[in-house]
């Protein structure tokens, strides 16, 4: 592991080409320990791309990856689970890692699922099965985490919570995650560094920085750069999945 | 005790029954069942090899199964056909071949009978041995690559961002496969080993909620088949592999009776 500047994962300049088109071309970016580095870009701009580009699943690309760590927890965009396969909770929990009961039981309750530890997962909800996917990534107490929509199909409510999760998670662990979401206002609050991708990237920084940019603008439209705002107000209280009222 | 033809070919069942349960597991879940049998059907000319260079059969069938299936690969690589036609033209063609080959070799008599459908007097001591060390070597290599094989049949991106290395894991099940087909020929025969990888392992799915009861219960389903079909087939004198075949579909359909109690229940 790279010590001096916590790199987990280095991507310079990459790009991936099939079929004579370009899906992502000149793509640099670095998740560190402890950081959150969030993609955004309409459909089909090579987010989805990028993140596998830096999970090393293509061998023909352009430029280079630098990876400095194993520990990789990973929520897929899409993952569809087979009838022909008797699957429950617990078992996709214990996928690729032997955990302790224990220790998937606590990350189940981080993510607000643990009632459904011995369920099928043929009998979740979308929402639910993408805390499950969070509470499985997370179990193994990974360096890097890449989450490509983690809360895609979770309540409103729900999702801002797991988006916090997220953050404290990052800090706890001390890890470094790449975020993939469609979600302008939840993203921009939680994130440390935001790349905004069309095809290449067109650009990055802090949140705030991104939000004034004027290609940003031009991709998501004005409205998207007053999203800070309409994020900052707090609830006292939070709903569990369960549908108790939990006092923050 | 093993002098006994009835007993020897009960052992190889149970051995056989013991390494097709979870193999089975794997070709349902990893929607294999005609690779499966495009192996299987390869296999008699890995029969006609053995016998014209008088070479040990499990060895010969294990060794051209695999080659087919490298071949697989490489045309599913290469060509545009689609997967199912590809296995057509190999499993038909490997099995043309074959059947001419054995037209050439009159100086041998064959019963293709046995061949195509098993024998219930064919399993000698060796092969005995055969099914139960090569049994054992597939069971422990599985339980080597459970990990990386069970992640990437649930999710092959998941598998390979966490570092499990799949094809791997992938390649070597394929040849798992050639050889339970090679230890299992004899006593179930070209025609119907497929269907003693997938029958208890549907009979299965029926009656469990999660993979590693799946298993067991394929492995009590083969195992049940294998003691029904051979008795039957000593009763009534009938081929020993559609015996056991047959067995194993009673099976499943009783294990539909299940299936129809919980579709009720979930009303």
């Amino acid at each position: 592991m790279s010590i001096e500047n916590n790199v987990l994962v280095k991507l310079n300049n990459v790009g991936l080409k099939q079929n004579q088109k370009w899906l992502v071309q000149g793509v640099s970016l670095q998740v560190e320990k402890g950081k959150i580095v969030t993609l955004i870009g309409p459909n089909g701009s090579g987010k989805s791309t990028t993140a596998k580009i830096a999970l090393g699943f293509y061998k023909n690309i352009e430029g280079n990856v630098e990876k400095y760590t194993s520990n990789i927890g990973y929520v897929p965009q899409k993952i569809s689970i087979d009838w022909t396969l008797p699957l429950r909770v617990n078992d996709l929990m214990l996928l690729t890692e032997n955990l302790s009961d224990e220790v998937i039981n606590e990350s189940l309750t981080l993510t607000g699922v643990k009632h459904l530890k011995d369920k099928s997962l043929a009998n979740l909800s979308g929402g639910e099965f993408q805390r499950v996917l969070l509470a499985r990534a997370i179990s193994k107490k990974p360096d890097l985490l890449v989450l490509d929509e983690p809360v895609k199909g979770v309540d409103f409510t729900g999702e801002i919570e797991l988006y916090e999760l997220i953050k404290e998670l990052s800090l706890k662990l001390n890890c470094g995650i790449l975020l993939i979401s469609h979600d302008l206002h939840t993203v921009m609050s939680a994130t440390d560094h935001v790349v905004c991708l069309n095809g290449h990237v067109c650009c990055c920084g802090s949140p705030s920085e991104v939000a004034k940019n004027s290609e940003y603008k031009a991709l998501f439209g004005e409205q998207a750069s007053q999203t800070l705002a309409i994020y900052e107000h707090k609830h006292d209280h939070v709903h569990t999945t369960e549908g108790e009222i939990k006092k923050k | 005790m093993l002098d006994d033809f009835f007993i020897r070919a009960l052992v190889a069942g149970i051995g056989i029954a013991f390494v097709a349960g979870p193999l089975g597991c794997f070709v349902v879940w990893r929607r294999l069942s005609y690779f499966g049998d495009t192996l299987a059907h390869s296999a008699l000319l890995g029969v006609t090899i053995a016998y014209s260079l008088e070479f040990n059969i499990a060895v010969s069938i294990f060794l051209i199964s695999s080659v087919i299936a490298l071949i697989l690969i490489q045309l599913q690589r290469k060509t545009n056909l689609p997967s199912d036609a590809l296995l057509g033209l190999l499993a038909h063609s490997s099995l043309a071949v074959g059947l001419v080959v054995i037209g050439f070799l009159t100086f041998i008599r064959f019963d293709i009978m046995g061949l195509l459908f098993g024998d219930i007097l064919a399993v000698n001591k060796k092969d005995l041995f055969i099914i139960w060390f090569g049994g054992a070597l597939i069971l422990i290599t599985l339980k080597i690559i459970w990990k990386p094989l069970f992640a990437s049949t649930v999710n092959y991106e998941l598998a390979e961002a966490e570092g499990l290395n799949p094809d791997r894991a992938k390649a070597v099940f394929t040849v798992l496969l050639a050889a339970i087909i090679a230890i299992s020929i004899k006593l179930v025969g070209v025609l119907l080993i497929t269907g003693m990888l997938i029958i208890p392992t549907a009979m299965a799915r029926n009656l469990s909620d999660n993979p590693q009861k799946m298993v067991i219960f394929s492995i009590i389903g083969g195992l049940l088949s294998v003691f029904i079909g051979l008795f039957s087939s000593l009763e009534f004198n009938t081929p020993s592999g559609p015996s056991i075949i047959a067995a194993a579909l009673v099976l499943f359909i009783f294990s539909l009776l299940k299936v129809k109690q919980t579709i009720q229940l979930k009303n």
